[in-house]
């Protein structure tokens, strides 16, 4: 019998690598007023989805972000026209 | 009837890849290891061998290829020299770390600085501590039957094996080979079975980030961590000997000849003083031992042929009672002492053995050794000892500046 655990491998799945959040310094904040689809309430913009390295913001409306595994890389505030992304300092109250 | 053809190393080694049928050949050329993928890509692009040969721009990607072919179930072959092989680095560790059956041959030479094409066996010893088994081979026969056994060995204990032999000395010298029957190879080497079996239906990330703790996966199965997959590496080498001496024994079984497992002996059952080395190095020792006998001097021959696992126990029961031990070795650990006498030494701590070590450093970026220099250098050995001086010595044998050796000639 092999031993399954032989050599590092797992099914591709979010978390396989642990809640890599944990990592995050920084983390995003929408201010849902000023963000695009959700004021003209239609799929449009969405460039934060676009840009975030970790695939970790949904292009829905409103736009979410899933925290868990977001490591807090400020690119999505950076990227956002609107300027409706906001990095606060974890541990911080929001906005 | 005995097939017999006289082959240099490198094409004893490419003849011993095609008879397992390889599936993936990479390999980047250097000397002296390039007349023998030379050989290979011959046998591929003429139909012989019904391998992939995939060219690549380094030894890095060459190692890479073999990995990736290796996850998919190929059984692959490589082969390379000094600063090949150091450009390999880092792949080796992924390669053993991914515990693939992957068999390549270093073709040992000299590493610079200076720059040197030629023999000694720096270039293997620095990859000492990869994670793989390094064979050393004595000739050209042992190359190819050890090409053969290192297959069988790999895929037995999913470890990667290295098969060491010297450059030019062994790579580009014929000598007469017996070439084993391509049948009785089939019947020698099961085909590959890989650990893993890939499939796009299920698809796996294959070494992803591994925390230093263990954890559940996405699917709920708890997933060994860094520690636990690296003490796995280390059981399987240390596990690995008595498979290495059951390859061996079959081996001999099939094709009648012996290549003792984890060491071999020359004239060393009444041995007072043993002459220890790997490669062409111990079998010019055998010769040294001839003349040293001629003279009544009790000298043999331990030729340690498989280096990674160390054959530690083995080993030390070998040596017992002898006299004096001379470690006769082409690399350095700089900064303390041949690596190989460093792990003869090991072996024995603890043990009731007291006999004095001397280790002999030569041969280096190829300067020539001679069995009558062997011969001598063990005499003066021996004269040391007699006189009572028991501190382990480290000799430079044959090398002349002024302040070599403490001013004794050797
Ligand atoms: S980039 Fe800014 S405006 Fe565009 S969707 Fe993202 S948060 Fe909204
Ligand atoms: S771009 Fe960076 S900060 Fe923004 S959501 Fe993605 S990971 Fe988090």
């Amino acid at each position: 019998m092999i031993d399954n655990n032989i050599s590092a491998m797992c099914k591709p799945a979010p978390g396989e690598a642990g809640k890599t959040g944990d990592w995050r310094d920084m983390r995003p904040v929408i201010d849902h007023t000023k963000c695009t689809p959700y004021v003209k309430n239609k799929p449009a913009c969405f460039l934060c989805w676009l840009y975030c390295p970790e695939g970790v913001i949904r292009d829905t409306i409103p736009v979410e972000i899933d925290l868990d595994y977001c490591k807090g890389c400020g690119i999505c505030a950076e990227e956002c026209p609107m300027g409706a992304i906001a990095m606060v300092a974890e541990g911080k109250q929001d906005g | 009837m005995d097939n017999v053809q006289i082959l240099t190393g490198n094409q004893a080694a490419a003849l011993g890849a095609k008879l397992c049928q390889v599936q993936v050949v990479s390999a980047y050329p250097i000397t002296p290891q390039t007349s023998l993928t030379e050989v290979l890509s011959h046998y591929i692009e003429g139909g012989e061998l019904q391998a992939e040969y995939v060219r690549v721009e380094s030894e890095h990607s060459a190692m890479t290829v073999c990995i990736a072919a290796s996850t998919a179930g190929a059984r692959v072959f490589t082969s390379t020299s000094s600063h090949g092989l150091l450009y390999m680095h880092e792949q080796l560790h992924w390669a053993a770390g991914s515990r693939l059956p992957i068999v390549m041959c270093c073709i040992n030479r000299g590493v610079g600085a200076p720059w040197s094409i030629f023999n000694d066996q720096q270039d293997s010893i620095a990859q000492r501590d990869t994670g793989w088994i390094q064979i050393y081979c004595r000739d050209n026969q042992e190359i190819i039957d050890t090409v053969i056994q290192a297959y069988r060995i790999a895929e037995a204990v999913y470890v990667p094996v290295m098969v060491c032999y010297d450059g030019f000395v062994l790579s580009h010298t014929t000598m007469p080979v017996r070439i084993p029957d391509e049948r009785d190879v089939r019947a020698f080497l099961p085909s590959y079975q890989p650990h893993t079996i890939l499939n796009s239906q299920e698809p796996r990330n294959i070494n992803p980030v591994i925390f230093p703790w263990r954890r559940m996966d996405a699917e709920g199965c708890l997933r060994d961590g860094y520690m636990e997959l690296r003490y796995k590496l280390q059981k399987a080498l240390e596990e690995a000997k008595p498979v290495i001496g059951k390859a061996c024994s079959d081996y001999t079984a099939i094709f009648g000849r012996v290549h003792e497992g984890l060491f071999w002996r020359y004239r060393l059952d009444d041995a007072d003083a043993l002459l220890i080395g790997m490669g062409s190095l111990a079998t010019e020792a055998t010769m040294a031992v001839d003349r040293l006998r001629e003279q009544g001097v009790k000298a043999g021959v331990l030729g340690v042929r498989l280096y990674r696992p160390f054959p530690r126990e083995e080993i030390k029961n070998c040596i017992g009672q002898r006299k004096a031990l001379l470690i006769f070795e082409k690399d350095i650990s700089y900064g303390y002492e041949g690596a190989l006498c460093s792990d003869v030494k090991a072996a024995l701590y603890g043990s009731e053995v007291k006999a004095p070590v001397h280790n002999f450093i030569c041969g280096l970026g190829g300067r020539d050794v001679k069995a009558e220099e062997l011969a001598d250098a063990v005499k003066t050995s021996l004269k040391m000892i007699g006189a009572g001086n028991l501190k382990q010595q480290t000799i430079w044998l044959n090398c002349r500046t002024e302040k070599s050796n403490d001013g004794q000639s050797f």
